[in-house]
C-alpha cells in the first residue's frame, strides 16, 4: 500500500471536514441532534482504541494475570482521573508496565 | 474588513494569540514526539512520517492511522477511519464559522488548516470573551495556529529522528493507549458519554477478532448510538 494515498486522502478528508461548517454553515446553526452526536465521537473512538491496545493481543482477548496491559492502564485510568495530568498518565502507566514486565515471571 | 487586517493590529492579534497557546505546547510536544516515534515503528519512512504532520495534521487521527498501517489495513478504511476520529471537527468549524464569517475567502480556507483541538480551545475562548462579532482580527487564530502547528512540526522531527534509534523490547506501542487514556477519561463528565466509552470499549475487544479493524468502527458507531439514547436527553 502506498502510504502517500493516506496522506493525500486523509488529509483531504480532515480539512474538508474544518472547512465545511467555516464554509456552509457561516450563518446557520448546527441541528442539536447532530451536535450531540458528534459530541460522543471522542469518547466512542478513543475508548475503543484503547481497549483494543488493552485487551487483545493478536486479535485474541487475552485476559490473564500475565498481560501486564491491562494493570498499567488502570493505573493510568486513575491518575488521569485524579489529575488530569497527561505526562503523569504517561509515566505511572509506563513505569507500571515496565515495572511488571520485569517482575512477573 | 480593513480595519481587521490593518498591519499593526493583525501583528499585535498575531502575538497575543501564539502567547495564549504557548501553555498548550508544553502538553502537545511530548504527543509530537511520540506520533514520530510510533510512525517509524509502524514502518513508515521518516519522510512521510514528517509528511503526515503537515498534510493530515491531527494527532488523534496520526496516532490511529500508524496503528492502522501497521496491520495492512486497506487504503479505504484508514481514510474512513481518518475521517471519523475527525469528525468532531464539524463541531469546531461550525462553533468558529460566525467569527470568521466576513473574513475574505483566502483568511476562511488558511484558518480551515489551522482548526486543531487546541487552537480552537484557545480561540473560541477568546472570540467569546471579547465579544462584539465586527471586530475581530484573524491575527490571534493566525497566531494560535501557527504555533501550535510549528510546535507541532518540531516535535514529530524529534520523534522521528528518536524512532530511529530507540528498541523495540520497551513496549512504546503501549503509549498510543496511554495517551488516549489521558485525553479521554477527564471528558468523562456525563451519562452519555460514559455510555459511549464503555459500549464502545466492550465492542471494540470482543470484535477485534474482524478483519482490517473493521471492529473499531463498529465499535465507534455502537458507541455513539448507545450513548445518544443512553445521555440526559435521551
Amino acid at each position: 500500500m502506498n502510504i502517500w494515498y493516506i496522506l493525500l486522502l486523509g488529509g483531504a478528508a480532515t480539512y474538508l471536514t474544518r472547512l465545511s461548517m467555516i464554509l456552509l454553515f457561516s450563518r446557520r446553526q448546527i441541528p442539536p441532534r447532530l451536535e450531540r452526536a458528534l459530541r460522543l465521537v471522542p469518547a466512542a473512538v478513543f475508548s475503543a482504541i484503547i481497549a483494543q491496545e488493552v485487551f487483545l493481543q493478536n486479535g485474541q482477548l487475552n485476559l490473564s494475570f500475565h498481560n501486564e496491559r491491562i494493570a498499567a492502564a488502570l493505573a493510568a485510568t486513575l491518575v488521569a482521573w485524579r489529575t488530569r495530568n497527561v505526562l503523569l498518565t504517561l509515566a505511572v502507566g509506563m513505569a507500571t508496565l515496565w515495572a511488571l514486565q520485569m517482575t512477573l515471571p | 474588513m480593513s480595519e481587521q487586517n490593518d498591519p499593526p493590529r493583525l501583528a499585535a492579534e498575531f502575538w497575543r494569540g501564539v502567547r495564549a497557546e504557548a501553555p498548550l505546547l508544553i502538553g502537545v510536544a511530548p504527543f509530537g514526539m511520540i506520533y514520530g516515534v510510533l510512525a517509524l515503528s509502524a514502518g513508515m519512512p521518516p519522510a512521510a512520517a514528517q509528511a503526515m504532520s503537515a498534510m493530515v495534521f491531527a494527532g488523534s487521527a496520526q496516532f490511529i492511522t500508524t496503528q492502522l498501517y501497521a496491520t495492512a489495513t486497506p487504503l479505504i478504511l484508514i481514510v474512513l477511519t481518518i475521517f471519523v476520529v475527525n469528525l468532531r471537527h464539524l463541531l469546531y468549524s461550525a462553533s468558529v464559522a460566525p467569527y470568521l464569517q466576513p473574513l475574505r475567502p483566502a483568511w476562511k480556507f488558511l484558518l480551515a488548516y489551522l482548526l486543531t483541538d487546541e487552537a480552537y480551545a484557545v480561540t473560541i475562548a477568546e472570540y467569546q470573551r471579547s465579544g462584539n462579532l465586527p471586530k475581530h482580527s484573524p491575527g490571534f487564530f493566525l497566531g494560535a495556529g501557527l504555533a501550535l502547528w510549528a510546535c507541532w512540526q518540531a516535535s514529530t522531527a524529534v520523534g522521528v529522528f528518536l524512532g530511529a534509534n530507540l528498541p523495540q523490547s520497551w513496549s512504546l506501542d503501549f503509549t498510543l493507549a496511554l495517551t488516549f487514556i489521558a485525553i479521554i477519561v477527564p471528558t468523562l463528565k456525563e451519562r452519555g458519554l460514559v455510555a459511549a466509552a464503555l459500549i464502545a470499549s466492550l465492542i471494540g475487544v470482543v470484535s477485534g477478532g474482524l478483519p482490517y479493524k473493521l471492529g473499531l468502527l463498529l465499535a465507534t458507531l455502537l458507541g455513539i448510538l448507545g450513548g445518544y439514547w443512553l445521555g440526559e436527553e435521551g
